[in-house]
C-alpha cells in the first residue's frame, strides 16, 4: 500500500457512505394523497402545514400536515386505527380509516412512472 | 507443391505468447470463480481481474485490453451465456474498467500502486454495469437501493483484489505465470 493508494480507499469509502446515507434518506416522502371512497381527494406538499376535511359516511376525518409530517388528526371510525398511526413522513407509508372510507397515502418526490390509474 | 496464394501465416510473438498466457489464466480463474456460491446474484470478488492487473503492470495496457476481453469471450464461452444479457454486462464491466485503467495507469508509480488501480477499476466495471442494466435492463428508478450494496462489494473485491495483484507483482517475474514450453 502506497500513500496514493490509502487516498484512494479513503475517497473509496467515502463514496460508499455517501451512498448509504443518500439511500437511506431518499426514502422521506414530500407529498400526500387523500383518498376518499376510493377516490383520490387531493395531493398536498408535506411542506406546507394545512388540514384538509374528509366526508365520509359515519363524519368528517381530519388529516394535518405539519413540519414535513402527516397523520389523521380526527376520523369517526370506533376502533380509531388511522389516527393511532401518529405522525407519518416516510413514503409508502399510509393510514387507513376504513369504517369512514379515507386513506392517505405519502409518495415520494420521485415522479411516478405513471399518469394515473384507471379501473 | 506451391504454397496457395491465401496462405496466411501467422507468427506468435513472444508478447502473443505471453498475453494468451495470462489469459488463459484468467479464464480458469473466473471459471473457477463461477463455482464459488454468491450470497446475492451478480455479486462475485472478480478474481480474475488480478490477471488483468498484472498483464497491465508487466506487459502494459494494450495487452491488458487483450486479456480482459480474452478472458470475458472464453468464461463466456465456458460457462455459457454467451451474447446473453449476463455476458452483455460482463463485456460493458470490463470495458469500462479497461478505460479507466487506461487513464489510472498514467498516475505516478511513487504513489499509486496496484491497490489504486484494483479499487477504481472495480467502481468502473460496476458503474458500467449499473448504467447499462439502469438503461437497457431494468428501466426504473429501483436499481439506486442496490447502489450501497454494488459499493462496499467494490471497495471490499477491489482492495482484495488489489493487494493479491501487489504481493503477486513483487515476486520474480514468471513466477506465477505458467511455465514455459517453447
Amino acid at each position: 500500500m502506497r500513500a496514493g493508494d490509502w487516498l484512494v480507499l479513503l475517497l473509496s469509502a467515502a463514496l460508499v457512505g455517501a451512498l448509504f446515507w443518500m439511500t437511506l434518506h431518499q426514502d422521506s416522502a414530500a407529498r400526500v394523497r387523500v383518498f376518499q371512497d376510493g377516490k383520490l381527494l387531493g395531493e398536498y406538499d408535506l411542506g406546507v402545514p394545512r388540514r384538509i376535511e374528509a366526508h365520509g359516511p359515519l363524519g368528517v376525518t381530519l388529516v394535518e400536515i405539519e413540519g414535513g409530517r402527516v397523520r389523521i388528526a380526527r376520523d369517526p371510525s370506533p376502533r380509531q386505527y388511522c389516527v393511532k398511526a401518529g405522525w407519518l413522513d416516510a413514503a409508502g407509508q399510509v393510514a387507513i380509516c376504513l369504517p369512514n372510507r379515507t386513506s392517505i397515502e405519502l409518495v415520494s418526490r420521485e415522479k411516478r412512472p405513471y399518469d394515473s390509474i384507471a379501473y | 507443391m506451391t504454397a496457395s496464394p491465401t496462405e496466411i501465416t501467422v507468427v506468435a510473438s513472444s508478447e502473443d505468447v505471453r498475453i494468451a498466457r495470462l489469459a488463459a489464466l484468467a479464464i480458469v480463474v473466473a471459471v473457477a470463480e463461477a463455482g464459488i456460491p454468491s450470497p446475492i446474484p451478480g455479486i462475485k470478488p472478480g478474481l480474475a481481474n488480478i490477471v488483468t492487473l498484472i498483464a497491465l503492470e508487466r506487459l502494459g495496457w494494450r495487452a491488458a485490453v487483450w486479456v480482459s476481453l480474452l478472458r470475458v469471450a472464453g468464461a463466456g464461452l465456458a460457462l455459457g451465456g454467451f451474447f446473453s444479457p449476463a455476458f452483455a454486462m460482463s463485456v460493458t464491466g470490463a470495458l469500462v474498467s479497461l478505460l479507466v485503467l487506461g487513464l489510472a495507469h498514467r498516475l505516478p508509480r511513487r504513489w499509486f500502486g496496484p491497490v489504486t488501480l484494483s479499487i477504481l477499476a472495480a467502481f468502473a466495471h460496476i458503474g458500467g454495469q449499473v448504467a447499462l442494466a439502469r438503461v437497457w435492463l431494468i428501466p426504473h428508478g429501483g436499481i439506486v437501493y442496490l447502489l450501497p450494496l454494488f459499493g462496499t462489494a467494490a471497495l471490499v473485491f477491489g482492495l482484495a483484489n488489489g493487494l493479491i495483484a501487489a504481493r503477486l507483482l513483487a515476486e520474480p517475474e514468471g513466477r506465477f505465470e505458467i511455465e514455459k514450453t517453447d
